[in-house]
């Protein structure tokens, strides 16, 4: 080091490859695993190593050599975590304690048996099934792992880890043996698809931007998740650093930049803090930097925390936000390949999107075009959470069916509740019901529904949610992130969020319902940016798919899943109050009357249902109930 | 007062370090502001426009920016900040309950984010990508998943506890 050729990179991990392969043990250090106690799981194995008990036994059986302890990125099923994995066996342990920690060394490692209760179980008919080995674990059955195939396998911290997974010989082949038009070639063959949402073809935009003649060129990286329920680029970010480097550096050299920008989310200080040791590390390589391999192809990156800002996933409104400006789009044309940053030709591509292009480059596009649909080839992640049993990071190829993914994958509903919609592509996404679950999971299936593939957030619900107020939530945070500019979507969404607040509390009438539709359509056709075009996803497709759950909340004031605190109704139980009159006391709009020794009342019309009688009566006189379709009132 | 213009020419030694840093380059604003905020924890206003000369642009541009963007605030926060998180998948189980449970512990009104001692702001926001632990919420940096109403009383209690002697205890942090 550092790597002056090509040569000398293929000859160290041919080094690196020729290490005797010995008991691996694999902590996730996801954040998943981490909040629920990984840290001391890894720090319990550390200390047994250290006491020597290990290698001595380790000994007989791997060649003389230790077992090594790495904590990793995140390996996905974070719903069972914290996670360990025994390599090269594959053996998976879930929720490990670490007073676990002593029986899994004692057992698996010493005496090569599996820890039975640690491992995933599957209950089926009266019979429950034991799954030792991580590949037969029904969540990882049907997932294909090209963008995470290093997360939560490698160390992020050390790179070594990752040449070992033949890192950087992508880059290497690229700068050594391929013309910049070759490497676009093969991107464009390969049919890669931007992650990010939009899904357009990655080789256009590099194409577009090769094109556009200018002396400096940037290549950005979209790491500014904003989509809540989603956390793959976090993932990736965290689990593989190098993996987006490497990406870049080949996009920089395929369309012509020199100088790239990682711009991430400040929320996100692990994946900052992981990224700039990677930086820093492959710049010490020789593998970033000046002139690579021996030739005049020279790269650098820079890192740009974002500050909170959800519009700045839009291209133009990124690069605003990298000047150091307000976070706002602008209209395009001119697109940012041909004017960007600084008004120099800049290619935006997502976090995702570039960890698939060093393994596209390494092993071709017609094996990538193996995996997945035609119009979208390989794989895509999804985070899935809501009410599904599995929570956790998934990567399937495109095309699997949704009921695949979350009935197979995701193991259903949590709590063995009924599925009602899952809500696809985050907040400008759409919510999609059971009659869609054989629909396939590719970018024009998903759109014909009315929702997007987005960023592959992927949120089960089941029928405790109410899709209203689910409905104005989302409409509560694009209008919160509405950045103001354009006054469709500054406007809109707040009239449409107002109508959302009436329908929820009850106050809505008829022809409210009519004027949400007619401004969600504007607000979709008029705005200037996709934050706005998308802003009434949610609204129009629920409209769509549950107009009845609308209708009983406006016309019935009911509301099925027990959730809009408006639609219930406290009545005092006459048989149980005892006239003291303190409800009547709490009460913010006396809407209760009585007398001594007469059973008070609440007044129906006036009440607020701020629940204060409910919690001030002494004898429990308050009740609660939901209304129901068939109320009389 | 004499005191406070003490106070003011040491805040502005910083400011000025982390200016130098970033070559008082405009384009670095925001990394700039992060910085202040880091060290002050809000943006003070007259900061605002010592920046603004500092970089040769109008205070107008500066504030813009400072309040554009959530993760500024021009007003003083908390010594610990706690971020309930609201992204879909907490929101569904119940994110709503986390947070009211941490303002009734910490004895906030609805509108009211910071303790009046300074030790505590809380806020909502909008994913912290720790879904698989909805309902979660974030103290300074570490996380906290699986919330429900007990378990959120009992780590606003553990923290109120660890922070007791409230602000002469901070300030000497």
């Amino acid at each position: 080091m550092p790597f002056k050729t090509k040569e000398e990179l293929e000859n160290h991990i041919q080094e690196l490859k020729r290490e005797p392969v010995t008991a691996q043990i694999l902590v996730c250090g996801g954040l998943g695993c981490l909040a629920k106690g990984a840290d001391a799981v890894y720090k319990r194995f550390q200390e047994l190593i250290e006491k020597n008990q290990l290698s001595a036994t380790v000994k007989k059986t791997a060649d003389n050599h230790q077992p090594s302890l790495k904590e990793t990125g995140c390996m996905g099923l974070c719903e069972a975590g914290p996670l360990v994995r025994i390599e090269p066996k594959g053996i998976l342990y879930l929720r490990v304690k670490p007073e676990d920690v002593d029986r899994i060394v004692e057992e698996t490692l010493k005496n090569n048996q599996v820890v039975d209760d640690l491992v995933y179980q599957e209950e089926t008919n009266q019979e429950i099934r034991k799954w030792p080995l991580m590949k037969d674990v029904p969540f990882y059955r049907k997932q294909m792992k090209i963008v995470l195939r290093n997360c939560g396998s490698i160390d992020p911290e050390e790179l070594d880890d990752y040449l070992v997974h033949d890192g950087y010989l992508a880059l290497a082949k690229v700068v050594t043996t391929m013309s910049p038009d070759d490497v676009i070639g093969e991107i464009l063959k390969s049919g890669l698809r931007g992650r990010g949402g939009g899904g357009f073809p990655t080789g256009r935009k590099w194409q577009f931007a090769r094109l556009s003649k200018a002396d400096r060129k940037f290549i950005v990286c979209n790491g500014d998740e904003g989509d809540p329920g989603a956390f793959m680029d976090r993932s990736v970010m965290e689990g593989d650093p190098h993996t987006v480097i490497e990406g870049m550096a080949i996009a920089g050299y395929a369309f012509g930049a020199q100088e790239g920008y990682i711009y991430v989310r400040a929320e996100y200080p692990l994946a900052v803090k992981r990224l700039k040791k990677a930086i820093a590390d492959a710049r010490e390589a020789g593998l970033i930097g000046k002139n690579l391999f021996g030739t005049s192809f020279s790269f650098d990156l820079i890192i740009k925390e974002g500050a909170g800002a959800f519009v700045c996933g839009e291209e133009t409104a990124l690069l605003a936000s990298i000047e150091g400006k307000r976070g706002m789009p602008n209209p395009r044309p001119p697109f940012p390949a041909n004017k960007g940053l600084w008004g120099y030709p800049t290619v935006i591509n997502n976090v995702e999107t570039l960890a698939n292009v060093p393994i596209i480059i390494l092993k071709g596009a017609d094996w990538f075009r193996s995996f997945g649909t035609v119009t979208s080839p390989g794989t895509k992640t999804f985070a899935l959470s809501g009410k599904i049993r599995n929570t956790g990071l998934a990567e399937v190829p495109m095309g699997i069916s949704l009921r695949e993914l979350i009935f197979d994958v995701g193991g259903g509903v949590q709590d063995n509740g009924k599925f009602k919609a899952v809500q696809i592509g985050g907040p400008s996404g759409g919510c999609l019901t059971e009659q869609h679950l054989d629909l396939t999971v590719d970018y024009d299936s998903l759109c014909s529904a009315g929702a997007i593939m987005g960023s592959g957030g992927l949120v089960t619900m089941d029928e405790n949610t109410c899709i209203v107020e689910l409905a104005r939530y989302f409409l509560h945070f694009t209008q919160n992130e509405s950045c103001g500019k354009c006054v469709p979507c500054r406007e809109g969404t707040k009239h449409m969020l107002n109508i959302l607040q009436k329908i929820v509390e009850a106050r809505a009438k008829g022809e409210d319902l009519d004027l949400l539709i007619e401004t969600a359509e504007v607000v979709r056709d008029a705005s200037l940016c996709g934050l706005g075009k998308t802003a009434p996803n949610p609204v129009l497709t629920t409209l769509r798919y549950f107009k009845d759950e609308y209708l009983d909340h406006v016309y019935n004031h009911v509301c099925v899943a027990h959730v809009c605190n408006a639609m219930k109704e406290y009545r005092i139980d006459p048989e149980k109050c005892r006239a003291c009159g303190k409800c009547a006391r709490v009460c913010p709009v006396k809407c209760i009357s009585g007398r001594p020794k007469v059973p008070y009342i609440i007044d129906q019309e006036a009440c607020i249902k701020c629940g204060s009688c409910f919690e001030a009566c002494p004898f429990d006189a308050v009740l609660v109930e939901w209304r129901s379709k068939n109320h009389e009132s | 007062m004499e005191n406070q213009e003490l106070t003011l020419s040491r805040q502005f030694e910083k400011v000025n370090a982390i200016l130098e840093k970033h070559d008082r380059n405009e384009s670095h604003l925001i990394s700039i502001l992060q910085e202040i905020q880091a060290d002050y924890r809000y943006l003070p206003e007259e900061i605002l426009t010592y920046v603004a000369t500092a970089l040769g642009v109008s205070p107008a541009y500066v504030y813009g920016v400072a309040t554009f963007y959530a993760q500024f605030s021009l007003k003083p926060k908390g010594k610990h900040m706690i971020r309930v998180c609201d992204g879909t998948a907490c929101h569904v189980k119940g994110s709503i309950n986390v947070l009211k449970t941490v303002k009734e512990q910490l004895g906030l009104k609805e509108n009211e984010e910071t303790t009046p001692d300074l030790l505590f702001t809380v806020e909502t926001v909008a994913c912290i990508g720790a879904c698989a632990l909805a309902p979660a919420m974030m103290i300074d940096e570490e996380v906290y998943g699986m919330l429900n109403e007990e378990k959120t009383r009992e780590i606003i209690e553990g923290l109120i506890e660890e922070n007791k002697g409230g602000m002469v205890h901070a300030i000497q942090d």
